[in-house]
């Protein structure tokens, strides 16, 4: 019963007219989430001590993390809606996945180039080539390569199935981007907030990580709510002009 | 007040997040006014009732 009410929402939110509707009622407080969370993060951070070995470049990680968290999800995301494009033929799958890679390839730019940012002063290197960051930049370019194929096919449902078969193959990169610590020996640290043994991080420069990666994630979700409606306005004007070009 | 040691990083680091956000918040805001703006266009002329 659960099931089949999901499915019937799911039918519903194809209609593209019925999800501007949602989008234009959610967006206003999402856009109020974010604030909040991004206030009560940024606080926190101010608050929060410097390490006793690291000093203030802790403080590097409170944007460095969320931003990897992103980096992943959205591939994630993306994945899910390709599934969408090629099993489910869903209408709006398409539209997730193309709007979600710009904000993906601009959260995982972020992630390295904060990463960086913390390497130089801590490991006395911007860049090495371990398995974690060399992972984390074939995603990147993967982004890329999903943007370029978006804008090189014209018709957007070729693209989308295109998109979508890449875009699943770069899943498998998501295993060895997370995995990659354990796997083989990095400069990179280890797993150090979800251990088996609990984190390994003190709560005084614990406690920001989650409220930012919760701000993140709340924005992510609103520029992608954002971005989507604005595709499906873009797929109206190109419907339109195509019916105007031929009735002219 | 004393910057903190290896303040540039920091700030580098900080910027960049302001930077990449005000990015993708003003791309999204920008290319929704241009989408609205030629819809309202075409509707005008007459192009929405032939696809309704």
């Amino acid at each position: 019963m659960i099931v089949q009410e999901r499915s019937m929402a799911l039918i519903q939110l194809a209609n593209p007219s019925r999800f501007l509707a949602l989008v234009g009622r959610v967006l206003p407080w999402l856009v109020v989430a974010s604030l909040i969370a991004f206030a009560a993060g940024i606080v926190l951070v101010l608050l929060a001590p410097d390490d006793y070995q690291q000093g203030a470049t802790v403080k590097i990680m409170f944007v460095h993390v969320p931003a990897a968290w992103l980096a992943s999800l959205i591939w994630a995301v993306m994945s899910v809606a390709a599934l969408g494009t090629l099993v489910w033929r869903h209408p709006l799958a398409d539209v997730a996945a193309k709007t979600a890679a710009p904000i993906g390839a601009a959260f995982t730019f972020l992630c390295l180039f904060a990463g960086s940012m913390w390497g130089r002063p801590m490991w006395g290197t911007y860049w090495v080539w371990d398995a974690r960051l060399t992972s984390v930049l074939v995603m990147f370019l993967m982004y890329l390569g999903l943007i370029a194929l978006w804008n090189t096919v014209e018709d957007p449902s070729r693209a989308g199935r295109a998109a979508a078969i890449l875009t699943l193959v770069g899943a498998l990169n998501l295993p060895i981007i997370k995995f990659s610590v354990d796997w083989w020996n990095t400069l990179h640290q280890g797993t150090s907030v979800f251990r088996l043994d609990g984190p390994s991080i003190h709560p005084a420069i614990l406690t920001p990580l989650p409220v930012m990666t919760i701000a993140f994630t709340l924005l992510f979700v609103t520029l992608h709510l954002g971005a989507m409606r604005n595709e499906i306005l873009r797929r109206r004007v190109r419907t339109l002009r195509l019916l105007q070009a031929q009735g002219a | 007040m004393e910057l903190p040691a290896h303040a540039a990083f920091i700030v580098a680091a900080y910027g960049a997040t302001v930077l990449v956000m005000v990015g993708l918040i003003a791309w999204v805001i920008i290319d929704y006014r241009a989408q609205t703006r030629v819809l309202a266009d075409l509707d005008a002329r007459g192009s929405g009732r032939k696809a309704s």
